[in-house]
C-alpha cells in the first residue's frame, strides 16, 4: 500500500513535470493539468477510504526501518487534508481556465500549482518531521512564483513581504527541529512521542516548544504574526489567491496540530495556555481588520486571520470535543474560503471592481452569483445549517465544557462581526445600485461565465452537503480527533507493534547514539 | 568546541536580527543569508561535536569500537543548504525585481500593495511617511 501513500505526492510532481514539457498555455497543457488534479483527487479518495477502513496507514520509503528512514503516514486527519486539497485542486485549475485567459499567465500556473499541491500533500503525510520543513520549503518556493504571476508593483510589493516573514519562519522551524534532534536524537514524529518522555530537561523541552509555536504561528498566520497575510493575499491572479486562503495557512494548523497533540504535550498548561490568548485574540483582531476594509479581497484575506483563531482554539483546549471541532473547522474553512474568493473574482468580472464603493446592482445583473455567494458567506458566519455552524457549535460547546467561557464569549461574538463583514459585502456589492459613475464592463460570454461559476456551484455544494448531512464528517473528525489525543495507535502504526528484528533494530540504534 | 561554536550562533542571529530590522531590502536578504547560517551551525552544534571518529562500523564488526561521528546532522544541513540557497537566489531576484518596478529598496516606501499612510496626506506623493 506504500504507492497509496507516496502517489500524492509523485503524481502532481509528475504532472509538474509534463505540464512544464506540453506546449504552453495550450489546450493540451490545460486539459492535462486537470486530468492530472482529478487523478490527485481519485488518488485521495482511495487513500481515505482505506484509512477509514483499515486505520491509520503507515509507510517506510525504501524500505529502512521506522526511525530511521523516511515514512509516510495517513491517520483519518491527514488523509482528509489530503483529499480537500484535491478538491481545492481541482476546483482552481477549473476556474483559471476562465481567469487566467490572458497570454503568459497561464504558462507557469500549471506548473507551479502542481509543485504546490505536491509540496501541501507532503507536508499533511510526512511522520518526520525534517521532512515537514523540507516540504514546507517546496510549498513556498512554488508559492513565491506563483504569487509574482503577473509581475505587477503590487504583487512584487506583497511578495516581499510574503517572502521575508515566511523565510524567517522556516529558519525557526529549521532550527526548533535542530534542538529538538539535540535533545532527543530522533527525527520521526512517533519515535518523538515517546523520546520527549525521556528528556532530562523538561524545561529546554518547552523552550523547543515556544519556537515551534513561533514558526507555525507565522506561517498560519495567527496574533501577532499575521501581518504578512493581508499585505500579500489579495495581489495575485484569483485563482492563486484562493487556493493560498485555501491550503497555505491550514497546513501551518495542521503542523500546530499534529505538533502539540504527538510531541509536546509534557506541559499542556504552558503551552497550550500560549496557544489560548493567540487564539482569542487571533480571531478579535482578525474580524476588526476585516471590518475596517472596504477592497473584497482584503477584506477575506483578514477573515482568514480571524478564522485561523478557531482552528488554534480547538488544539488549544487540548480536548477530544476541542481537536474534533478544530478538524471539523478546518475541511469546512478550505471549502469555504476558497469559494469566496473565486466568487469575488467573478464579482469582479461581472462588476468591474474590487471595492465596495464601486460595486453595486450585481444581485440583479448576476442572480446566480449572489444566491452562491450567499452559501460561503453565511457558512462563515456560522449560520445553521451551513457547514460553519457544525463548527462554531462543536468549538463553543468544547470551551464551556472545559469551563472556557470567556473564550466561549470571544467566538460567538467574532462569530457576529464576520455576519457584520458579510453583510457589507451583501448590501454594497450585490443588494445597493451601482453607483452611476463606476464603469460596467462588458457581458462575459457563456463559457467563461460557466468556467467561473462551475467551481463556485460545486465548493457551494459541498458546504450545503456537510451542513445537511454532518454525520459523515463528524465521524471522520471524531476519529483524527480520537487518534490525535491518544497516539498509541499513531506510534504503533509507524514503529511497529514491537516485532523482534524491529526491536533488536532500534535497540542497536539507541546504542549506537548512546556513545 | 561546543560553547565557541553556540556563541557563533548568537553573534550571528544578533548580526542577522540587526540587520533585518533595516528598512533596505538588500540588507534583509543580507540578514536572511546569515540566519540560516546560524541555524545550519545550530543543528551541526546540536548533533553533538566529535573529532576524529569515523561515521561508519569497521567491517566485520557490529558495533562500533572507539564510538561514532554522528552523520545524520551533517545530511540535515547538507539539505538545509541546498534549500537555503536557492531561496536565497530567488529572494536576491525578487528584491532586483522589486527595485526595477518600485524604484526603491527601502521598505517604508513600497506600499504599492496597500493603501498609502493615512497620517501623513501633507508628504508629497512618493516618498511616504519618510522623514
Amino acid at each position: 500500500m506504500t504507492w497509496l501513500l507516496a502517489g500524492p505526492v509523485v503524481l502532481p510532481l509528475i504532472a509538474a513535470v509534463v505540464t512544464r514539457m506540453l506546449p504552453r498555455g495550450s489546450l493540451v497543457q490545460r486539459l492535462f493539468s486537470l486530468v492530472a488534479a482529478l487523478g490527485l483527487l481519485g488518488l485521495s479518495a482511495a487513500l481515505l477510504t482505506t484509512v477509514w477502513r483499515n486505520g491509520i496507514l503507515a509507510g517506510q520509503m525504501g524500505d529502512w526501518p521506522a526511525p530511521f528512514g523516511i515514512t509516510l503516514v495517513a491517520d483519518h486527519l491527514a488523509a482528509a487534508m489530503v483529499a480537500v486539497t484535491a478538491v481545492i485542486g481541482v476546483a482552481t485549475i477549473v476556474y483559471s481556465f476562465a481567469d487566467l485567459a490572458g497570454k503568459g499567465l497561464s504558462d507557469g500556473f500549471h506548473t507551479l500549482l502542481h509543485v504546490l499541491l505536491a509540496g501541501v500533500c507532503g507536508a499533511f503525510l510526512a511522520g518526520d518531521i525534517f521532512n515537514l520543513y523540507v516540504w514546507y520549503e517546496v510549498m513556498l518556493i512554488s508559492s513565491f512564483a506563483l504569487l509574482v504571476l503577473g509581475d505587477t508593483r503590487a504583487q512584487l510589493d506583497g511578495a516581499v513581504r510574503y517572502a521575508a516573514l515566511n523565510l524567517v519562519a522556516t529558519t525557526l522551524l529549521l532550527s526548533g527541529i535542530g534542538l529538538l534532534y539535540g535533545l532527543t536524537g530522533t527525527l520521526n514524529m512517533a519515535d518523538l512521542h515517546l523520546r520527549v518522555q525521556e528528556v532530562e530537561h523538561q524545561g529546554l523541552l518547552t523552550v523547543v516548544a515556544v519556537l515551534f509555536i513561533a514558526a507555525f504561528g507565522i506561517k498560519s498566520a495567527v496574533f501577532p504574526l499575521f501581518f504578512w497575510l493581508p499585505a500579500s493575499y489579495h495581489t495575485p491572479k484569483v485563482s492563486v489567491s484562493a487556493i493560498f486562503s485555501g491550503l497555505l495557512t491550514k497546513v501551518g494548523v495542521y503542523s500546530m496540530m499534529r505538533v502539540f497533540t504527538l510531541i509536546f504535550t509534557h506541559d499542556v498548561g504552558y503551552t497550550h495556555e500560549i496557544l489560548l490568548w493567540t487564539a482569542g485574540l487571533t480571531m478579535v483582531t482578525g474580524v476588526l481588520g476585516a471590518a475596517a476594509q472596504n477592497e473584497l479581497r482584503r477584506i477575506l484575506s483578514f477573515h482568514i486571520i480571524s478564522q485561523i483563531g478557531y482552528m488554534i482554539l480547538g488544539v488549544a483546549l487540548f480536548t477530544p470535543l476541542g481537536l474534533l471541532g478544530a478538524v471539523f473547522y478546518i475541511i469546512h474553512h478550505i471549502i469555504v474560503k476558497a469559494n469566496l474568493f473565486f466568487i469575488a473574482g467573478a464579482a469582479r468580472r461581472m462588476g468591474g471592481s474590487w471595492d465596495l464603493q464601486n460595486l453595486g446592482s450585481l444581485y440583479r445583473e448576476a442572480p446566480l452569483l449572489a444566491v452562491l455567494f450567499f452559501v460561503p458567506a453565511f457558512s462563515l458566519a456560522g449560520f445553521p445549517p451551513l457547514s460553519g455552524f457544525w463548527a462554531k457549535l462543536f468549538l463553543i460547546e468544547a470551551s464551556i465544557e472545559s469551563s472556557n467561557y470567556a473564550i466561549a464569549a470571544v467566538a460567538l461574538a467574532v462569530g457576529l462581526l464576520t455576519a457584520y463583514s458579510m453583510t457589507k459585502i451583501w448590501v454594497n456589492g450585490f443588494w445597493k445600485a451601482r453607483p452611476p459613475e463606476a464603469h460596467r464592463p462588458s457581458q462575459l460570454p457563456p463559457l467563461r461565465r460557466r468556467l467561473l461559476l462551475g467551481p463556485v456551484a460545486g465548493l457551494a455544494g459541498l458546504t450545503i452537503m456537510i451542513g445537511l448531512y454532518v454525520q459523515p464528517l463528524y465521524t471522520l473528525a471524531e476519529r483524527a480527533a480520537a487518534e490525535l489525543m491518544e497516539p498509541t495507535g499513531y506510534v504503533e502504526a509507524v514503529l511497529g507493534t514491537g516485532s523482534a528484528p524491529e526491536m533488536a533494530n532500534r535497540l542497536a540504534g539507541q546504542e549506537v547514539r548512546a556513545q | 568546541m561546543e560553547p565557541i561554536i553556540a556563541v557563533l550562533v548568537g553573534f550571528l542571529i544578533g548580526c542577522s536580527t540587526y540587520l533585518m530590522l533595516q528598512r533596505n531590502l538588500i540588507r534583509f536578504v543580507l540578514g536572511l543569508a546569515l540566519i540560516s547560517h546560524a541555524a545550519n551551525l545550530l543543528i551541526f552544534a546540536s548533533g553533538g561535536l566529535t573529532r576524529g571518529l569515523p561515521a561508519v562500523i569497521m567491517a566485520g564488526e557490529t558495533k562500533p569500537q572507539l564510538g561514532v561521528a554522528n552523520a545524520l546532522p551533517q545530511a540535515l544541513i547538507l539539505t538545509a543548504i541546498v534549500i537555503s540557497f536557492s531561496v536565497l537566489t530567488f529572494a536576491l531576484v525578487l528584491a532586483f525585481r522589486a527595485y526595477q518596478r518600485l524604484q526603491t529598496v527601502d521598505t517604508d516606501a513600497m506600499r504599492a500593495a496597500e493603501p498609502p499612510v493615512p497620517t501623513a496626506p501633507a508628504q508629497p506623493e512618493g516618498k511616504v511617511g519618510l522623514p
